[in-house]
Formats: C-alpha cells, sequence, structure tokens
C-alpha cells in the first residue's frame, strides 16, 4: 500500500479526477486479456492527460521507489500490463488526441491512447490507412500497440507495427523526455531509438506521442477461400502463392478442429471434412494487377486440390471472412479459459507446425485448435481448459512449453505478435541463449536501473 | 473432443435472478478481450475501464470470489453505472449475456439490502396500476404549475420546485421533458377497434410511455395497423413491463407484473401481442421467459408469448405485406437504432424499410445510428453528466445528416433525443418512425393525389 501522502501529491500533480484508489477501480486494472495469468490490482490508477504530467508522475515514483505500469486499452495476450508489483497503473485512456494529419508527407501525429481503428477513422478521407491491423484494432491504442509492436492479418503483405512508426517521444525513467525520428522517410541519425521502443513493452520508457507511417489505401482487392482435404496440400497452396510471386495481403489458415467449431458455432455452411481453410485476399492500387494476382492465386489453390470459393460482392467477402473472425470467439466458447498462442516459424515450416500442433495437442489430451496467418507463419495454437480443473492446466503449461520447444527447432519464434510479458519470459532463454538474456539485462538497467518501469516483465527482476 | 460443458447445468428451479451463482456460466464466458470497450457508450464518455462490461465482470468474480462486498457503495455504485444498452453484447465474440449479469448483481444486491426507499417509494407505485395512472394523471394536471410549457405544449421546461428537486437527483433545470398528456391513450381508445375486413386481430401492448407520454404516437400505431385491415385490442387493464423495475433489482415485482400481463393478454385471444418501444417488446420476448423459466405455469405461456410478440415495424413487414403509403411526406428523415429494439429484439432494417417507403420522403443515414442515446431508462436521472456527453455525440450525429427529422422506434429515445437535440442547438423534430407512416396514410385521404 502506498502512503496516503503519495496519493495526495499525484492527485496534486495529475488532478482528483485522474487519481483513481476505489476498488472497484482497482479491479478494473488488474488483469488484461491474457488467460491464465496472476491478476493484481495496483496501488492507484492514474490517467495523465499531457506528457509533464507523466513527467511529474515518474520523478515522484523514482523517488519513491514505485513501480510503473503503464497501460493502453489493456487489450495485449501476454500479461504486459498486469501490475505484478503493485504500485501506479498509468492509463492513457485520456490522453486520446490525434494531433495532426499531414497528408503531404503521409504521417500522422498521435497521442498515446488514440485508438486505432480512430486513427485509421481520421485518415480514410485522405485515402490513407494505416496497416497494422490487430483483432482489436477496434479497442487496442496506438501507445499499446506499439509498445507490444501487434501485428495482426495484414501482416505479410504491410508488415508490423515497428514498420510504422517513425518518431517518438519518449519519457525516461528518469523523468527526462526525449524524441527523436519524426516525419522524414530517411532518418539514420543515432541509434534508431523507434525501434528499441517499439516492442520494449514499456519496460525502458513511456511513450507519449507517436508519428505514424500512412499509405495509401489499397483501392481494389479480389477475395477468395479455399478448402484442402490435407494439410500438405495446404502448405503447398501457401508456397505455391508464394511461389508465383503474389504476396496477398491476407493469407489465413484455419485446421480441422477450428473449421469444426466454428461451424458448430456460427452455421456458415463450412466444409467439415476439410483438412485445413485457406483465405485469402489480394488487393493493390490497380485493378489490372490485383485480378492477375487473384487469376493466379486461384490457379495455385485448384492445382492444389483446393476447393474454392470466391467473393463477388463486399457481402459475399463479409461471408469469407465470417469463418476467420469466429475461429477464436468459437474456439472460445468451447470452455472457460483459452490460451492462445502464437508461436511463429519460417513460412516453409507451416505444414509441419500444424501437425505438431495436432499431434501435440493429442499427446496432453487437451482441445487444442490451429488458425492464424499462414502466410508469414505466425500460427495461434489455441488450447481451450477448465481453469478449475488442475490436472488439464498442468497438461495445458506441459503442451505450451512443447509448442515453443517445436517452434524454435523448426528455425522459429516465440512470438510472432503478442509479446514477452510475464508468459513467455521463461522460455527467453531458449531462444536469445545467455549472452542474449545478458544484453537484454544490459539495455534494462542501462535505461530504469531501479526496475521501476513495467517491473517483472520481460527482463526478470533481480534477486535480492 | 473435451466436454464442452465446464459443470452440470444446474436444474432451473431458480433462475439467475434468484442466485447470482447461476451467471457463473456467463462470467465464464468473458475472455476479458476488451471488445466491450470500442461500443460501450459509458466507456466512451468517462474512458476509464471500470464503466466498461468486462470491468464489471472482474468485479462480478471478485464479489462472487468474496474479495468484493456486493454491498459497498463502490460495488453497486459502479454496476449502476450501466446504461444496460446490450452494445457489449452485440460487439461480445463469445456472447456473453451481459445483461443477465447486470440484472442477477442487482438482483442480489437488493436480496441482501432491500430497495432503498427512494425506489421502494416509486416501484410500490407501479405495483397498483390504478394508483399509478392516478400519479401519473395528478402529474400532468399539475404540470401547468411545474412546469412551463415551451413549443406550443410539445415540449415543457422544470419549474423552480421541481428544478431544485432534480437537481437533487443530478438533474438541471433546462432538461426538456414531453408534456405528459392529460389523458393517457387507454383512457381515449376503446379497449378493441374494430375495422371492417379485418384480416387478422392483435394485441396492442402500449407500455407506460406510450400510456402516458406519447399516446399520439399509440394512437398512431392503432391507425396504421387499421388501415392495414386489423382489429387492435388494447387491454385498458394491461401494467408496466416491468423493465423498469427489473434493472433495479426488484425481480418479485417484476414477475409479478408479467403473470398479470401474461393473463391479460391471453384472454384477448389474439394471436400476436405488438409492440412500439424496445424495451418493452423485449421484455415479452427475453425477460418474461427467463423470469418465469421455473415457474410451472407462467413458464410456457412467456415461451409463447415471447414467439408471438412483433415490434410494429416487423409485424408490419414480415407477418403481412405493408400496405404501401401514398402520401407525401416532404422530410429529410433519419433513424436512431433504439438500443433496446436493435440490440434486444433484432429490429434494423424494418423501421428503414417502411420509413423509405413513404414517398416524397428522403431517407439519411446518420453515423453510428446504433450508438446509445443516453437514456438508459432512470440512468439519465441518475448519471446526468455522462447521460448528457453521450446524448451530445448522438445530437452531433444527426445535425451533421442535415435532416429536419430524426426517427426512432422508442418512447424513452424520444424523450432523451428531444433534450439533446435541443441542448446541442439542433432543430429536428423527433418522432417515432409510425407517426411518419400514419400521417402518410392520413395524407392520402385529406389529399388524394399527392402521392402520384
Amino acid at each position: 500500500m502506498l502512503e496516503t501522502a503519495v496519493i495526495t501529491e499525484l492527485e496534486n500533480l495529475a488532478g482528483k479526477e485522474n487519481v483513481l484508489t476505489s476498488k472497484v477501480d482497482l479491479v478494473s486494472y488488474s488483469y488484461d486479456a491474457t488467460a491464465d495469468m496472476p491478476k493484481q490490482t495496483p496501488d492507484v490508477v492514474v490517467l495523465p492527460t499531457s506528457v509533464e504530467m507523466v513527467q511529474d508522475i515518474v520523478h515522484l515514483a523514482r523517488r519513491q521507489r514505485i513501480a510503473i505500469y503503464p497501460r493502453g486499452a489493456g487489450t495485449n495476450l501476454s500479461g504486459g500490463t498486469v501490475p505484478l508489483k503493485k504500485g501506479i497503473v498509468l492509463s492513457f485512456q485520456k490522453m486520446n488526441k490525434i494531433i495532426e494529419i499531414d497528408p503531404a508527407n503521409l504521417t500522422a501525429v498521435a497521442q498515446p491512447g488514440v485508438v486505432i481503428a480512430a486513427l485509421n477513422a481520421a485518415v480514410s478521407p485522405f485515402g490513407l490507412m494505416y496497416p497494422p491491423d490487430p483483432g482489436t484494432v477496434a479497442t487496442a491504442t496506438m501507445g499499446g500497440s506499439a509498445a507490444e509492436n501487434s501485428g495482426g492479418l495484414r501482416g505479410l503483405k504491410y508488415g508490423v507495427t515497428k514498420n510504422y512508426i517513425m518518431g517518438m517521444e519518449v519519457v525516461l525513467a528518469n523523468g527526462e523526455k526525449v524524441r527523436f525520428g519524426g516525419k522524414t522517410v530517411k532518418n539514420v541519425t543515432a541509434y534508431d531509438f523507434s525501434n528499441l521502443f517499439v516492442g520494449s513493452e514499456g519496460t525502458l520508457g513511456i511513450i507519449t506521442e507517436l508519428t505514424a507511417k500512412l499509405i495509401p489505401a489499397p483501392k481494389f482487392r479480389r477475395t477468395m477461400t479455399g478448402a484442402f482435404t490435407s494439410l500438405v496440400d495446404a502448405g503447398n497452396a501457401v508456397a505455391g502463392i508464394i511461389a508465383a510471386q503474389v504476396i496477398p495481403a491476407t493469407l489465413e489458415i484455419m485446421d480441422r478442429m477450428t473449421i469444426r467449431t466454428v461451424e458448430d458455432f456460427a452455421h456458415i455452411g463450412l466444409p467439415v471434412d476439410a483438412e485445413a481453410l485457406l483465405l485469402i485476399e489480394v488487393d493493390g492500387m490497380a485493378e489490372e494487377v490485383v485480378r492477375a494476382e487473384a487469376e493466379a492465386t486461384m490457379r495455385v489453390v485448384r492445382d492444389n486440390n483446393g476447393d474454392l470459393k470466391t467473393a463477388a460482392t463486399d457481402q459475399e467477402r463479409d461471408q469469407l471472412w465470417t469463418a476467420r473472425r469466429n475461429a477464436l470467439p468459437a474456439l472460445a466458447s468451447l470452455n472457460n479459459t483459452v490460451v492462445l498462442e502464437d508461436a511463429t516459424v519460417p513460412r516453409s515450416r507451416i505444414t509441419d507446425m500444424l501437425v505438431a500442433c495436432q499431434a501435440i495437442g493429442k499427446k496432453y489430451n487437451l482441445t487444442l485448435g490451429t488458425f492464424g496467418h499462414a502466410g508469414d507463419g505466425n500460427l495461434h495454437p489455441t488450447i481451450l481448459c477448465d481453469s478449475r480443473d488442475a490436472d488439464e492446466i498442468s497438461r495445458m503449461h506441459k503442451a505450451v512449453d512443447e509448442i515453443f520447444k517445436t517452434a524454435l527447432q523448426f528455425g522459429g519464434t516465440l512470438s510472432g505478435e503478442h509479446g514477452i510479458g510475464m508468459a513467455k519470459m521463461k522460455y527467453l532463454g531458449d531462444e536469445l541463449g545467455q549472452s542474449g538474456l545478458a544484453l537484454m539485462r544490459s539495455i534494462k538497467e542501462a535505461l530504469d536501473p531501479d526496475f521501476i518501469l513495467n517491473p517483472g516483465k520481460m527482463v526478470p527482476l533481480r534477486e535480492n | 473432443m473435451a466436454a464442452q460443458t465446464i459443470r452440470p447445468k444446474q436444474r432451473v428451479e431458480k433462475t439467475y435472478h434468484d442466485d447470482l451463482a447461476i451467471v457463473r456460466e456467463e462470467l465464464d464466458k468473458c475472455m476479458k478481450c476488451g471488445n466491450c470497450m470500442a461500443v460501450c457508450p459509458v466507456y466512451g464518455a468517462e474512458w476509464t475501464e471500470s464503466a466498461v462490461a468486462r470491468s464489471k465482470i472482474a468485479v462480478a468474480e471478485a464479489v462472487l470470489a468474496g474479495e468484493l462486498a456486493l454491498d459497498d457503495p463502490q460495488v453497486y455504485g459502479m454496476l449502476f453505472n450501466c446504461l444496460v444498452c446490450k452494445s457489449c453484447m452485440s460487439n461480445c465474440p463469445t456472447k456473453v449475456n451481459f445483461d443477465r449479469i447486470m440484472l442477477a448483481l442487482r438482483a442480489a444486491l437488493v436480496r441482501k439490502n432491500g430497495m432503498p426507499w427512494l425506489k421502494k417509494m416509486i416501484f410500490s407505485t407501479l405495483k397498483h396500476p390504478a394508483l399509478f395512472d392516478t400519479g401519473m394523471r395528478f402529474g400532468a394536471a399539475l404540470q401547468g404549475l411545474a412546469f412551463k410549457s415551451e413549443e406550443g405544449g410539445r415540449s415543457i421546461l422544470p419549474r423552480a420546485p421541481l428544478v431544485r428537486m432534480g437537481e437533487a437527483i443530478g438533474f438541471d433545470g433546462a432538461r426538456r421533458l414531453p408534456a405528459l398528456s392529460t389523458i393517457p391513450l387507454r383512457n381515449r381508445t376503446d379497449e378493441v377497434v374494430r375495422v371492417e375486413g379485418a384480416v387478422m386481430k392483435v394485441a396492442f401492448f402500449t407500455g407506460d410511455s406510450l400510456n402516458y407520454f406519447y399516446p399520439e404516437t399509440g394512437r398512431d400505431i392503432i391507425e396504421v395497423l387499421t388501415a392495414n385491415r386489423i382489429e387492435v385490442h388494447i387491454p385498458k387493464r394491461q401494467n408496466c413491463c416491468g423493465v423498469p423495475v427489473l434493472v433495479h433489482g426488484d425481480v418479485e415485482t417484476a414477475r409479478d407484473l408479467a403473470r398479470k400481463n401474461i393473463d391479460i393478454f391471453e384472454a384477448t385471444g389474439c394471436e400476436y401481442l405488438i409492440t412500439g418501444c424496445g424495451s418493452c417488446g423485449g421484455a415479452w420476448q427475453h425477460d418474461y421467459p427467463d423470469l418465469l423459466a421455473a415457474d410451472p405455469v407462467y413458464g410456457a405461456k412467456a415461451r409463447h408469448w415471447a414467439g408471438r410478440t412483433y415490434d410494429i415495424s416487423t409485424f408490419l413487414t414480415r407477418i403481412l405485406t405493408l400496405r404501401a403509403p401514398r402520401g407525401r411526406i416532404e422530410r429529410i428523415v433519419t433513424y436512431h437504432d433504439s438500443c433496446h429494439l436493435k440490440k434486444s429484439m433484432k429490429v434494423v432494417t424494418e423501421p428503414r424499410q417502411i420509413l423509405r417507403s413513404i414517398p416524397g420522403l428522403i431517407f439519411k443515414e446518420m453515423a453510428a445510428p446504433d450508438a446509445c442515446c443516453g437514456s438508459g431508462g432512470s440512468y439519465v436521472l441518475t448519471h446526468f453528466e455522462t447521460a448528457g456527453i453521450i446524448g451530445r455525440k448522438k445530437a452531433e450525429d444527426i445535425e451533421r445528416t442535415q435532416a429536419d427529422t430524426v426517427a426512432t422506434g422508442c418512447p424513452a429515445c424520444m424523450m432523451q433525443l428531444l433534450d439533446t437535440v435541443r441542448r446541442a442547438g439542433g432543430r429536428q423534430q423527433v418522432t417515432h418512425f409510425i407517426s411518419l407512416l400514419a400521417e402518410s396514410y392520413r395524407r392520402e385521404k385529406s389529399d388524394p393525389q399527392s402521392g402520384r
């Protein structure tokens, strides 16, 4: 518990209306969207409205050695915002202004609390878009998704958050404010700080402003699905599309378990005998090019024994997307705990990874469905279990261990887009080795020697 | 596939209204994904997590785990900071029935502490229709003293004594309210309105708002039905639907009202029950079957009527083929989706279809037509500031359409829109969509050439 004097000082710094201490408010900031994580209530929630306020709060927290947990909308999937060591949750929900849209330079400047979809709504009248589209675009914030380096369904063609953050304003653990990057396409001045803070999960500094890169929104698109009776055919189709030199905006896969669950859940007429379903969307600025890409893709799907469906209208497109949109909700409806992983492998190992995930599910007698971004190798093996069944939870933990081990064996990585947070910290050494862990620790200690920023995440706390 | 059921379903001797533990199944469905944040009107006004459904679910879990007390003022204060608009439910990937959680929590609170005296006082009158009726009519007779008239008696501003009373419960003096009618709808119409060559007879559940505040709208519903050759039964003794007491946790009164209403409508011998209010229709379609699920007699009756309840728009377009209106209405109209009409009764396209069928009428969709207007029944009374912020957004969206009329399908929304539109400086007329159809039918009589 913080002393009353500290709360009073926070109220003086941030205004009484921006400091929350009621029991229900503390419970409301004790979780994020990650399943099977410890919950913890903070001592206080502060909602700053300016960078100066953030600096003042950091100064106070540093003096008093109080943990600060920066938070956007709390939709991350790695336990990134749970206030493990209590202290202050610094919520950016009220710093939600779009400061500038600059169509000439294709940039937008936003406060960290701006919701991704709100930014896209604001830039779309200019014919522009901000491509990163994690599943929670309608709620997730720019600050949160930058801190987590979120991906999404368009990653294959358009990249992820780190490809779109050109500059930042960050408050460091010593309370100093630093600005770097900006509107220039080219910028090699000093270290690439943007790429250090993007994905740092709030452990190195607090993002208070972002300059985002925008691109012209594609004018044409073609959508199709392919159902396959063998995983190998589906994997070959993915490889074939890339080999045909088509980079689809979206290239998604669902396994048999997911297909059946979605069909039970949404009754949309999916082929329940299929082993895999691909959802493919190609887009671009020129109709001719998009048509040629769509035709090439269709050929590949057919050549690999895929049962092809195409969308001629927006409504039909929506129907094709329904299956993918329902994948997680449908799986989630099977039980009370949804463990959603994002182990990622090189694209060429997608089929191997799907097969391995199914085998792991069987081995540990778990309900496991896999769907995800086949085009970029980022899969979401999803395990459904009962939080009140200790045995099942223990089998689930073993299965998760094995999924990560397998992904690394295939030359992949622990996390494609959800981040490390608390959830995957213990596996870091397996990917980075001791020298990699030491490098992380040096960076953390250089920037946040007192471990006040999001402590307990990404870099283990010092034992003392 | 692993077992899908988490634990054996409890035999329905009680419903979630009677036992908080029964909603655990709903709580378990929540992944805390936060999709509710995108649509929660309270969150959109307050920007704090405690406004949003997933945090209320987290608090409910803490209550069930014994970590928080339900009768802690912070806890129930938070629980009541919800419009029960069901917007979160329409955006929930795992289909959490959040309304059930909210009702169960409020009912549990009332079981534990009893109704606060103020609510007890208000709702005890609802149990006795005659007394409530007298109260409302008394209010109508006195409104000349308490309110000053504006816009030719179509809306009123509270006068000084009521302003002060209103301020005490979070109201300000500038609120526009519809004038209370001196003669309620059910007193100005026959119990059975017959029509020559009737093809069907239906029962009209007026609800209190159409009966007391908008009797002209109620009359328009009857007119439109008869114009479509439908005999209309309007039982005089029908009661409040019960939603206002249910949302405050008074389950037994709500059950009592439900049973009485079922008896009264059963006696009409009609095949369909028609509503002109999303909350009333939602009560018949969802709340009655839920409330009476364990009732050996009324359970089945409630389910029967649930399947027979239609909003006036769906009845006209799905059960009947709407007689095309020919009277010209030269207006630019936008449509506000009432939360309970859209999210509870799933009525979306039909009112628009009716509006578009009216000659001369130009229909313009507003941005976010299904965003809540901020009324939430009594929410606007208890959380005036937040409701005001929510209402202002709605008024701005309406203004941007350049419509001269905003139509909706719910009297509670009409009251709130009347207030917020004027507050934002808008001049749009607020009306029930059915009144535009009724007006078109009337015009074809007075000016047979108008639609040609």
